[in-house]
């Protein structure tokens, strides 16, 4: 160890992995992985999520599964569910769309209407 | 690679008792087999302090904190948890209903009321990874007085947070440090006493298994401080977990140049060996200690020379305890003003307590300086169990002393404690309930020094045995007129002429005891009664006729035979055969059977 900021690089790389060990109030984004989803393709979904929030370096957003919320013909499904207890239903999502909801719906704030279970069921 | 999901298992002593390897087999085994081992990282960790709860293990993002966990457990938690995510609710610890998992722990009084300063990182990283200390604000500390301050600031940064040893005594921490730094030499050394033998005391080892890179920062600080380029840790080679972690923290942290030369680009340099104790007791006292370092026999010397004039090879030397370097990185970091606010006026900070006998949440818990016992005891500790009276509470091991009920409500600091006879000592804190006898105790803690004096001066060898030995005399329903006096004036003698503090402070549980719980001495010397119905050989079971139905149901189960008579009419019992094991009053249905 030659200088504090070799310290502080080393820190900032181990938090990026520890992000998910707080309990702070943060976004998170849940993916349906029960039979109907997986069937659909939920996996490829939620390995999306992951890797762009990755890339983007964006740590206060957690990817966690969940069951079935009864809406297979519509799956995969991920719901965004922000701090503020804001809810967002995606659905018949693939990997493309997934990558589209963390640019625009975590990065911008602005949800992916076409997307929503909302639009899907108009 | 990010993980989606982190599971972190207790590899303290206690969950690895207790099967926490075989879970974490089980874990990767599962993972693999349902092909999510590349999402879930495992991680081990130190102890989260609720022992008797163990194994524990938590998932994260959700923060769920399982507990009791068995191996057979691993797939269900795999398959609902990890695969489906669906919390395993029959074995979360807390509110089992709480709507939010994380938020399920925030009543349960076991963390609720704690504040974890020495402990903040156990059972939060894994201890073999230097980056997740790192990631702590680990080493900042470390960089911070290297490259911003100077030794005598970093002493008095010490000296004004008011840190006191947190291994028995209390001597002020940054007092000790100032004493080696005026000392004029070349060679200085900095040691580390992890050599905790108290009976009931595990913190140490739980902060080596869980943290050790905590107090190898803080040692190389205080080498920063005192001018001291050489560290040596003393730890029992009882404890082989810590052993472990902190070699391989040693050979982290030097491959990452946090040891070794020019750390941080400056010109200070420091390096650490590890020193194993061969489980002498002793060894925990300082002079003793450092004479083992030298590879000598474990035994104490006079003082003064006090270690930080003349110590290790008659070098000046700093000796702390691990709960104590502990605390040193997070007072430079958050500064003396911010430590100085918790605690009372004269201890500041908080103290690490290893709870356990008649308590329903053994473990280690760290309280602020100044709770009271009734909280420690009730509040976080659980109460007692089958809810039975609290008796006494026994801190500072076989050099403390016992708090009696009557003194519940006396807030926990150095001084109150030792006003009350007993002592802070390295944080044992042994609770007993109305069934425990005095002398007893009393006899157990005497038992323990008489085995671990190592000798050399008189009034500790054969002082302690002589006192030993009207105690097993008291105990064993022989104690004689005066017995009691003679204690007194032993255990006086013993205090002043011992050469080191085992033997100065072994008389202690004795005098602790006779203090409040005189009349117990008493009812054993005049009346041969042991009132907690402890002592066996002053114990007589006897049937009451009239409640006798003569089932014969005592008579069968009796291990010696000791019971006899005719069915339907009431037994007796043999009292030269008997061996007072309790079995009859065990099995016999009607309450026909008393011990007095």
């Amino acid at each position: 160890m030659k200088s504090v900021e070799e310290l502080k690089a080393i820190r900032e790389k181990a938090l990026k992995e520890m992000s998910i060990r707080d309990n702070e109030d943060k976004t998170r984004i849940i993916v349906g992985m029960a039979t109907c989803g997986i069937a659909a393709g939920a996996k490829s979904v939620m390995s999306a999520f992951i890797d762009e929030l990755e890339k983007r370096n964006i740590r206060n957003v957690s990817v966690s599964m969940t069951g079935c919320i009864g809406i297979c013909r519509l799956e995969p499904v991920a719901e965004v569910l922000e701090a503020n207890g804001e809810k967002t239903t995606y659905v018949k999502l693939d990997a493309e769309k997934a990558r589209r909801i963390v640019a625009e719906h975590i990065v911008n704030q602005k949800p992916v209407t076409e997307f929503t279970v909302g639009a899907a069921e108009r | 690679m990010v993980y989606r999901s982190h599971v972190l298992i207790c590899n303290g002593t206690g969950c690895t008792a207790s099967k926490a390897p075989e879970i974490m087999t089980r874990l990767e085994k599962e993972l693999a087999a349902k092909g999510i081992e590349k999402e879930v990282k495992i991680v081990k960790t130190g102890c989260f302090g609720l022992c008797e709860k163990g194994p524990i293990l938590v998932i994260y993002p959700e923060g769920a904190t399982y507990c009791h966990v068995r191996p057979d457990d691993v797939e269900e938690i795999v398959n609902e948890h990890l695969v489906k995510g669906r919390i395993v609710k029959r074995l979360l610890l807390g509110d089992k209903d709480a709507e939010d998992v994380a938020k399920s722990l925030e009543n349960v009084g076991f963390f609720n009321r704690q504040v974890r300063v020495a402990l903040r990182n156990c059972g939060v990283i894994n201890p073999e990874s230097i980056e997740e200390y790192i990631a702590r604000d680990g080493y900042a500390a470390l960089a911070k007085a290297l490259t911003e301050m100077t030794p005598s600031q970093v002493i008095d940064e010490i000296k004004k947070s008011g840190l006191r040893g947190r291994g028995g005594g209390g001597f002020p921490t940054g007092l000790k440090w100032q004493f080696a730094a005026q000392e004029v030499n070349d060679i200085k050394y900095v040691c580390c006493n992890a050599d905790e033998g108290d009976p009931g005391a595990f913190m140490d080892r739980s902060i080596l298994e869980g943290d050790p890179h905590s107090v190898i920062e803080a040692m190389a600080i205080a080498g920063y401080a005192i001018g001291s380029n050489q560290g040596y840790i003393y730890v029992r080679a009882e404890y082989p977990i810590a052993v472990q972690r902190l070699n391989i923290a040693i050979s982290q942290a030097k491959e990452y140049g946090l040891l070794g030369n020019n750390i941080f680009g400056t010109d200070f340099s420091f390096d650490l060996e590890i020193r194993l104790g061969a489980g002498a007791f002793v060894c925990g006292e300082e002079t003793a200690l450092m004479t083992s370092i030298e590879g000598k026999r474990g035994e104490p010397r006079t003082r003064p020379p006090f270690p930080a004039v003349k110590g290790l090879w008659e070098k000046p030397t700093i000796l702390n305890n691990v709960e104590t370097y502990a605390n040193i990185p997070v007072i430079l970091l958050k500064g003396a003003d911010w430590f100085r606010s918790i605690g009372t006026e004269k201890s500041k900070g908080t103290k690490v307590f290893a709870v356990g006998g008649k308590i329903n949440n053994t473990g280690l818990v760290e309280i602020p300086m100044g709770m009271t016992l009734r909280e420690v005891i009730y509040d976080i500790g659980g109460g007692i169990p089958k809810g039975k009276k609290f008796k006494a509470a026994q801190t500072g091991g076989p050099s403390g002393g016992c708090i009696p009920a009557s003194h519940i409500d006396v807030p926990i600091d150095y001084d109150n404690l030792i006003e009350l006879g007993s002592m802070m000592g390295s944080g044992g804190l042994i609770v007993m309930d109305e069934d425990t006898c005095m002398v007893d105790i009393a006899k157990f803690f005497l038992e323990f020094t008489v085995d671990e004096s190592c000798g050399k001066c008189p009034p500790c060898r054969i002082g302690t045995k002589r006192m030993h030995e009207i105690l097993d005399r008291i105990t064993s329903g022989k104690g004689e007129e005066g017995d009691i006096e003679k204690l007194e004036i032993l255990a006086e003698s013993i205090k002043q002429g011992a050469l080191c503090g085992l033997g100065q402070t072994a008389p202690n549980p004795v005098l602790s005891t006779l203090r409040y719980f005189r009349d117990e001495y008493e009812a054993h010397v005049k009346e041969k009664r042991c009132p907690a119905g402890v002592c066996k050989a002053m114990l007589k079971y006897t049937i009451i006729p009239d409640k006798c139905k003569g089932c014969s149901l005592c008579s069968r189960k009796c291990p010696v035979n000791a019971i006899s008579g005719e069915v339907k009419k009431p037994y007796v019992i043999d009292q030269s055969k008997c061996i007072k094991c309790g079995v009859c009053m065990d099995t016999c249905k009607f309450a026909a059977i008393e011990k007095k």
